[in-house]
């Protein structure tokens, strides 16, 4: 055994590589080998911490002293003062956004501190790349307690008894699921683990695979055993090469260890794993498409029944989950079903991975237990909105989800009390909008990811989402008229109830839940042709503010088009004729003259 | 994998590499590394209580360093911290103190005292 005084993590998750860890990573592991610390202090590559926006993230430990942004050239201030001389680095701490202390220790960020880490245990504090780390934390000792002590029915039973229902969107019960494969008949059947991840918001499973392969390796041996399938798959974009470059080396080290193979644990059950590469196309993390396209034919939804439980993968008994699924299917085995089922709501257990963005302070991933309210998760985890702003609205569930207006903020969030309000779970993406988001433009923007995504197998989700992405274009240019609001509602019912696929039924929900939740501003839009939030351009005059104005003349000077034009120390005026709205006197004018409505 | 003992095995050993990471309650050595302490040799003895722990498989002990507790001509100064107890502080320890300091204190959890820091001298 290696005895190390000291572990240095660097994240090495997609968020931190691309602000360059690595080579942080490098410039540390010379350092230390430089001053002869190489033998004491260890660096290890872990996964994503989920604070990717204040990456590269390294934490210390036996100290669990948390630092971010750490560049190259600060590695020889962290190793002469704190490897050294045992003093933290201060200035690279982690401070709150409205205070002005730092904070020390990792636990004690407000980030962290309201989270509970389920399916995210292992992320951010093992090396993904060494199998052994895993099992150190008690990985596999699920697989192994399965297939020794327990009968396929009765894995089933504790998982359905724990109430562990579908991350991937749906929310379906997995136990019900699994236990719907295991009844069907068939020589052959199959597992299939979700990790297209479409949501554009959503990097949860990215962030599961790169940080925790093995969990989800073994969650889905568990799942073999119990519906009786010795081989899976896992679908996973090619654009998540890190992830894939991980459960690469996880499955192998399995195979190595005899994790996954033949008679594993000498039980005289057989297991294998293989990836299968997505494009990325957001219907092909639909299941039907899914599985069409591990087939190896184009990626479009096939009508169900019949179910994936009954024909799936080549027409065999399937069961498809999500990544987040099965990284919570190991700790409900271990830790049993009883603990997994004190978290979370009445009808919606244990914990959800969110990914937090937009107008909000601490962008980042997330995980919570069920039926934490909004607002905890906004100003307490969050940390707030920036520049003071007011909050306006959160959207949940990417392009099928909806909108919740600040009314609705001490809402616990659970998959029903989403949709009862017109939401959804979704795969957890969670976009926090504030006073100067423009709900139509919201609206617009999410119909037109589904409208440009849809397969075109279907003529309401084809032709439908088009016909809406037209007047809801008409109306942020200002030519909304009053018929518009109609046809948008009669056409996002057609759309929901014909399509053939989960796209189409749920493509309309941003631009419904706006219309519950902010109609005035549609209305603002088509009647007055005013966008309130001051968003959309074609609704917007720019004007200066006599009283304001100083005549310094600065807008003019950086006007593009010498729509500015007036007397040095007199008010300058706009011509609106001239004016591309481009906002650049705006921004300029020192004594906020410029205003835009 | 053929048995779960042989699971066990591999747990056993991962574990104490990792066991730095997890916030265990662990007994924590904490050498002081101000500059009169590296100057009276805290480095050396920092890499003995190393060695004595990696040679001894104690993996469950956490060390760290700390700047200057203000007590110079005591340097080099080692801290024994057990949780729930009050911390131990040796002064002018040496390479050699080192082995006796983790078997008595650390493994038997008797202080040295004729080494401790008497704080009212
Ligand atoms: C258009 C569309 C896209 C979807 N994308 C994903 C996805 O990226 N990842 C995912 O796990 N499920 C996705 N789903 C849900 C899957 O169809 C399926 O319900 C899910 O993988 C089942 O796993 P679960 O029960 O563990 O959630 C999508 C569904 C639709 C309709
Ligand atoms: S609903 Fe849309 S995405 Fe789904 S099958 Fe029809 S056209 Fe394709
Ligand atoms: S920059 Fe502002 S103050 Fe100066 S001339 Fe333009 S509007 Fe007036
Ligand atoms: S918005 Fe742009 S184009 Fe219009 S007046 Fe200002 S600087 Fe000129
Ligand atoms: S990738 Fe480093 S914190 Fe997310
Ligand atoms: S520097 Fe060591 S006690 Fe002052």
């Amino acid at each position: 055994m290696e005895f190390y005084r000291s572990h240095v993590l660097v994240c090495a998750g997609t968020g931190c590589t691309s602000s360059d860890s690595q080579l942080v990573r490098r410039e540390l592991l010379k350092q230390l080998a430089e001053k002869g610390l190489d033998k004491e202090i260890k660096v290890v590559e872990t996964g994503c911490f989920g604070f990717c926006n204040l990456g590269p993230i390294m934490v210390v430990y036996p100290e669990g002293t948390f630092y971010c942004q750490v560049k190259p050239q600060d590695v020889n201030e962290i190793v002469e003062e704190h490897f050294i001389k045992g003093r933290p680095v201060q200035r690279l701490l982690y401070h709150e956004p409205d205070k002005e202390t730092r904070t020390l220790e990792f636990d004690n960020i407000e980030f962290f501190r309201h989270q509970k880490r389920v399916a995210l245990a292992n992320c951010g504090h093992i090396n993904p790349e060494v199998i052994e780390e895993y099992i150190a934390r008690d990985g596999y000792f699920a697989l192994a307690r399965v297939l020794h002590e327990m009968t396929p029915q009765e894995v089933i039973d504790v998982i359905k008894k724990s109430g562990l229902r579908g991350r991937g969107g749906g929310g379906f019960p997995t136990g019900v699921k699994w236990e719907f494969a295991s009844k069907s008949q068939g020589d052959q059947k199959y597992v299939v683990c979700n990790a297209d991840e479409g949501d554009p918001g959503a990097f949860m499973d990215r962030s599961v695979l790169e940080g925790d392969p093995h969990a989800v390796l073994e969650a889905m041996a568990i799942a073999g055993y119990a519906i009786g399938a010795n081989q899976g798959y896992i679908y996973v974009r090619a654009e998540y090469p890190i992830a894939v470059e991980r459960l690469q080396t996880a499955i192998k080290q399995a195979r190595e260890l005899g994790l996954l193979g033949k008679n594993i644990f000498s039980k005289g059950f057989d297991f294998d794993i293989d990836i299968r590469l997505g494009a990325g196309a957001f219907v092909c993390g639909e299941e039907t498409a899914l599985l069409t396209s591990i087939e190896g034919r184009r990626g479009e939804p096939r009508p169900r029944p019949p179910f994936p439980a009954v024909a799936g993968l080549w027409g065999k008994p399937t069961i498809i989950n999500n990544v987040e699924t099965f990284a919570n299917v190991p700790p409900i085995i271990r830790n049993g079903w009883e603990w997994f089922a004190s978290m979370g709501t009445e009808k919606s257990k244990g914990t959800k991975v969110f990914a937090l963005a937009g107008k909000i302070n601490n962008t980042g991933l997330i995980e919570v237990p069920m039926g934490t309210t909004l607002r905890t998760i906004i100003y307490d985890i969050g940390g707030g909105i920036p520049k003071g702003k007011k909050f306006k609205a959160a959207q949940t569930g990417g392009p099928s989800g909806g909108c919740i207006p600040a009314e609705l903020l001490d809402i616990e969030i659970d998959y029903d009390n989403l949709t009862a309000i017109g939401s959804m779970m979704g795969s957890g993406g969670l976009i926090v909008m504030d006073e100067d988001n423009c709900m139509v433009d919201i609206a617009r923007f999410f119909l037109e990811f589904t409208q440009d995504e849809s397969c075109g197998k279907c003529p309401p989700c084809r032709i439908g989402t088009k016909r809406m992405l037209e007047i809801l274009t008409r109306i942020t240019e200002g030519k909304g008229t009053p018929e518009d609001l109609t046809n948008l509602e009669t056409l996002a019912k057609t759309i929901k109830n014909a399509s053939l696929c989960g796209l189409g039924q749920t493509a309309p929900n941003p631009v419904l839940s706006t219309l519950r939740y902010f109609r005035h501003e549609y209305e603002a839009h088509i009647y007055d042709k005013k966008c309130p939030a001051g968003v959309c351009q074609a609704l917007l005059t720019y004007k200066i503010l006599a009283e304001k104005c100083r005549g310094c003349g600065l807008c003019a000077r950086n006007c593009p088009t010498n729509a500015i034009s007036g007397k040095v120390k007199e008010p300058y005026v706009i011509d609106v004729e001239k004016c591309i709205k481009c906002g650049a006197c705006l921004e300029k004018c020192k004594f906020a003259a410029v205003i835009k409505e | 994998m053929r048995s779960l003992e042989e699971l066990k095995a591999i747990k056993e050993k991962a574990e104490k590499t990792i066991s730095v990471r997890e916030n265990t309650g662990a007994p924590t050595i904490t050498v002081a590394m101000g500059t009169c302490g590296i100057s009276n040799g805290a480095r050396e003895v920092l890499n003995a209580v190393i060695e004595e722990l990696n040679t001894r498989g104690l993996a469950n002990i956490h060390v760290t360093q700390t700047g200057c507790p203000g007590l110079c001509h005591k340097e080099p100064i080692v801290t024994i911290t057990v949780p729930g107890k009050n911390p131990y502080m040796y002064g002018k320890v040496t390479p050699e103190n080192v082995k006796k300091i983790i078997v008595q204190h650390i493994v038997n959890n008797q202080p040295v005292t004729e080494w401790l820091v008497n704080l009212e001298e």
